[in-house]
């Protein structure tokens, strides 16, 4: 009897990139549903632009690239990069930004490299930096997180936000938005208020509640959670989210410490803006991330450095993004100088 | 005596060591370890090859046609490193030529064929037996050497090179056998325990090792209560048994070393840089075989497994007998039967064919069916994300997906400073990739190309060498020529008054009738001249015909 050959081992575990990334998407369900019964229906419009845009020029890139469409397509990896950039824009985003944040994360931050696993920046990333940087006004549009039915735009008016050129006729924008906890404790303490001050005349009374502002505690702490499933599903290594989200508690004690009325607290740093979503969603995605053991530690650890620098002094409000480019510029080195000792080595003597 | 004092020689697994990684596998063992080993009928031909371990190949001893007899020896070792092959059966010698193997190289090999004649008769056999411990250690190496015993835990590294170790602690007896569905060891130790403790003393007694302690996983609970009996039934003080938990691949030895000792044995070491020794338990039945029966290495235990077979069982087989027949042994193959694996799922090898023989190192016979084992397809796989679940598993501490990323670009500069070549193959690193990525594949594959160059830069260098000297030697050839020339030079430098004069006065003389023949030569051409002393009438003639000349000449402008 004759037989095929093949190399050795024959075994496989039933994991694949398609579960990993699926199992990402479900993950970012809670925190995601969090965001839309604070934020209302823009987020689920970003959602739907995204994932759209996303899918599309992902099949069209590989179409271009002569690779095999499906394959790569169901790989879900297009779909997560989607919806993170969802979740981090504001969700009254036009339609417009969307679709270029989201055609940078593939078309050129994922393709133009080389598509999955050969990119050095993390795509979601590059699409909201690029638009962030662009169009600094749009990326201002949060709602007050008022909770459902309480004051944010209807879906009709969503719809004429989000597709229309501007505002509908009758609704002023200006009257809707409103700066994130996080942006108004900046530009107060930029004017030399203190932090009592500013808690006790924040807009609405409702800026800082239990730890860091109305809804953002809910959405983070669902982040938080569909992270911790994340890790023990061994998606997510770990040392990521831990290393990231202790450097972010040091740094800020410490600030803190020094000057309690000026610098927020560490709470505040971990539960508003972005923390959460970067911890357990952002900073993990293993292909522009450092790859060692110990490389993560470091590698986490300077975006949380550097997103403490730019929140705190930077010219932006949330400084992750930014942070997370930075970092992923430096993966190469840390890299190559954190390789670990291999068995039988002698210490040192590398 | 410590009898039935069951602490003191089993150990438990507090204290054990453990190393990077591994992974935890379905074991299937029990599949074949349901029924004894069974003894497989001689068959009618074998083809035993010669080289079946690592190193050099054997010398023939015997010629086609000849008669052997059982346990005679065919090929005798031929260097070092290298083992001899004997005859499983008497008959005769059908045969010696190139035949396929199970190999990974897929070449084939020179080949003894037998044809059994039945009568079973043995060559002349001498036990030593107890007499072992009268023995030198220099005469049990031989010995086993003879016997040609390699080691039979998949390695097949000559077994009497292993045994020259001086200054060793401890003896490891590995009984681990971690690769799933493999259970020839856990057979051969629940049914020979005793054989194998002698086998192990014999060992222990050469290396002069102070404690041999045998390593058994948790999951062959009957080995190991077998082996602890066997243990105290043998009153030896300085045998231990441990247990070792289940975890792929604590089998390896470097892993396994470092499981029992807690120590690492260096990069480009061997186990005697830390005073320990390693043989499987197989190899130390096969040395008892030896020492106590004469009886060289010519059968085995092979598992013959896996759902692709009709009735998986283990098999005493004798080397050379053809694969198909220890199937059909087991009832034959099952319908969906659909690779053939010889060796465990993490690392064996497959086989295309199986008129191919047994060998000393076929420890199993896979054949798969279903789903339970896939065969990598050659169809593309998904890119390497980097997730690092392959660092996490891998036992040498290594970094897989950056092997991966400069194997498969051909960097192998980077891949040799990411040490490539301490990877082992044990598989976990595919075995958890997600992308599905053969990574191993692209190793084997690194790692012979890298082989390849640095042959092919010996031979550049060698031949580079050549050229030097060659240029060398034409230059040295060169000066001495010249060297001589000088010489004679010289030599003539100094004659030269007396010679000059004599060249002179012959250059005058040539000169002088160089002369003479020049004022002959111009005489002659004057007079050959016939348009001088011309009659006034013939020039008259000569100016007539130039002017009709220059008037036809003018006619014709």
């Amino acid at each position: 009897m004759l037989f095929s050959k093949a190399d050795s081992p024959y075994l496989t575990t039933d994991s694949s990139v398609q579960s990993m990334m699926l199992k990402v998407v479900y993950a970012l369900i809670p925190g995601a549903l969090a965001m839309f019964w604070f934020f209302g229906w823009g987020v689920l419009f970003n959602l739907v632009i995204a994932i759209g845009v996303c899918l599309i020029s992902e099949a069209a890139m590989l179409k271009l690239r002569r690779r095999p469409v499906r394959p790569a397509l169901s790989d879900g990896s297009a779909l997560v990069t989607a919806c993170l950039l969802a979740l981090a824009l504001p969700p009254l985003a036009p339609w417009w930004l969307t679709t270029i944040a989201s055609l940078f994360a593939i078309v050129v931050a994922k393709h133009l490299y080389g598509g999955l696993g050969f990119n050095p920046f993390n795509p979601a990333m590059v699409g909201y930096v690029v638009v962030m940087i662009s169009f600094p006004r749009e990326m201002t549009l949060w709602t007050p997180p008022t909770g459902v039915g309480e004051g944010w735009p209807d879906f009709i008016d969503t719809v004429s936000l989000v597709f229309g050129s501007g505002a509908a006729a009758d609704l002023d924008i200006d009257a809707i938005t409103m700066a994130t906890p996080m942006d108004t404790f900046k530009t107060q303490i930029g004017l030399a208020y203190d932090k009592a001050y500013i808690e006790a005349h924040s807009v609405h009374g409702q800026i800082y509640t239990f730890v860091s502002g109305v809804g953002w505690e809910w959405i983070n702490g669902l982040y938080l959670l569909g992270g911790i499933w994340l890790i023990r599903q061994r998606v997510v290594d770990i040392r990521l989210p831990l290393s990231f989200l202790i450097s972010l508690i040091v740094i800020a004690n410490l600030f803190a410490v020094i000057d309690y009325s000026s610098y927020p607290s560490a709470l505040f740093h971990c539960f508003s803006g972005g923390t959460m979503l970067a911890a357990f969603f952002i900073i993990t995605d293993p292909v522009s991330a450092s790859t060692t053991p110990k490389g993560r530690i470091i590698y986490a650890a300077g975006i949380a450095a550097i997103t403490y620098v730019i929140r705190t002094w930077g010219g932006y409000p949330d400084g992750i993004a930014f942070a997370v480019l930075l970092m992923n510029m430096a993966v190469p080195l840390l890299d190559h100088y954190t390789q670990p000792r291999t068995y039988g080595e002698t210490g040192g003597s590398k | 005596m410590r009898a039935n004092d069951h602490s003191s020689v089993l150990k438990s697994e507090e204290h054990v060591g453990h190393f990077h990684g591994g992974i935890k596998l379905p074991g299937h063992k029990s599949m074949s370890t349901r029924t004894p080993i069974s003894r497989m009928p001689a068959s009618q031909r074998y083809t035993i090859p010669l080289t079946q371990h690592k190193g050099a190949e054997p010398e023939v001893v015997v010629n086609a046609g000849d008669r052997v007899l059982k346990g005679q020896i065919l090929a005798k070792p031929h260097g070092l490193i290298s083992a001899a092959v004997h005859s499983p059966v008497s008959g005769q010698v059908v045969e010696i030529a190139a035949h396929h193997f199970p190999h990974p190289s897929g070449v084939a090999g020179t080949c003894v064929v037998i044809e059994n004649d039945f009568r079973e008769e043995w060559a002349e056999r001498k036990p030593v037996g107890d007499g072992y411990r009268e023995l030198s250690a220099h005469d049990l190496r031989t010995l086993i050497r003879d016997a040609g015993i390699v080691g039979l835990g998949g390695a097949s590294f000559p077994s009497a090179v292993k045994l020259t170790e001086v200054g060793i602690e401890t003896l490891i007896l590995n009984g681990v056998e971690c690769e799933p569905y493999i259970s020839c060891d856990d057979m051969l130790m629940r049914e020979r325990a005793e054989e194998i403790i002698t086998g192990a003393q014999v060992i222990a007694h050469i290396i002069k090792a102070r404690s041999c302690i045998i390593a058994i996983e948790d999951n062959k609970p009957e080995a190991i209560a077998a082996i602890t009996h066997a243990v105290e039934a043998s009153g030896s003080d300085n045998l231990e048994v441990q247990k070792v938990p289940t975890i792929y691949p604590s089998g390896g030895e470097r892993q396994l070393i470092q499981v029992i000792t807690g120590n690492e044995v260096p990069v480009n070491g061997l186990p005697s840089d830390i005073n320990v020794l390693c043989h499987n338990v197989g190899t130390a039945y096969a040395i008892y075989k030896a020492v106590f029966e004469a009886e060289p290495l010519i059968t085995r235990i092979v598992t013959v497994t896996g759902r692709g077979v009709h009735a998986p069982k283990n098999l005493e087989v004798d080397i050379g007998t053809p694969i198909h027949e220890c199937i059909e042994y087991c009832g034959g193959y099952e319908p969906d039967a659909k690779a053939l694996i010889m060796g465990g799922p993490m690392m064996g090898l497959t086989l295309d064919d199986d008129q191919l023989p047994v060998i000393k190192n076929s420890n199993c016979l896979l054949v798969s069916a279903g789903i339970d084992i896939t065969l990598p397809t050659s169809e593309q796989h998904m890119p390497c994300i980097r997730c690092g679940k392959c660092v996490e598993v891998c036992p040498a501490n290594l970094l897989p997906q950056q092997l991966y990323w400069y194997s498969s670009s051909k960097h192998y500069d980077r891949a040799l400073e990411y040490h490539l070549f301490d990877c082992i193959e044990c598989g976990c690193c595919a075995y958890v990739c997600p992308s599905r990525i053969p990574l191993v594949q692209y190793y084997r594959h690194a790692k012979s190309e890298i082989w390849e160059q640095e042959r092919e830069r010996k031979k550049s260098d060698i031949a580079r060498e050549r050229h030097e000297r060659r240029l060398e030697r034409l230059e040295r050839q060169k000066k001495e020529r010249e060297a001589r020339l000088k010489k004679k030079r010289d030599a003539l430098a100094k004659n030269k008054p007396a010679r000059e004069t004599e060249m002179d006065r012959k250059k005058a003389l040539i000169a002088s009738a160089l002369a003479r023949v020049n004022e002959k030569k111009s005489k002659q051409n004057v007079e050959a001249k016939n348009t001088e002393n011309l009659t006034p009438e013939q020039q008259q003639k000569i100016r007539e015909a130039d002017a009709r000349r220059k008037k036809m000449k003018q006619q014709g402008k």
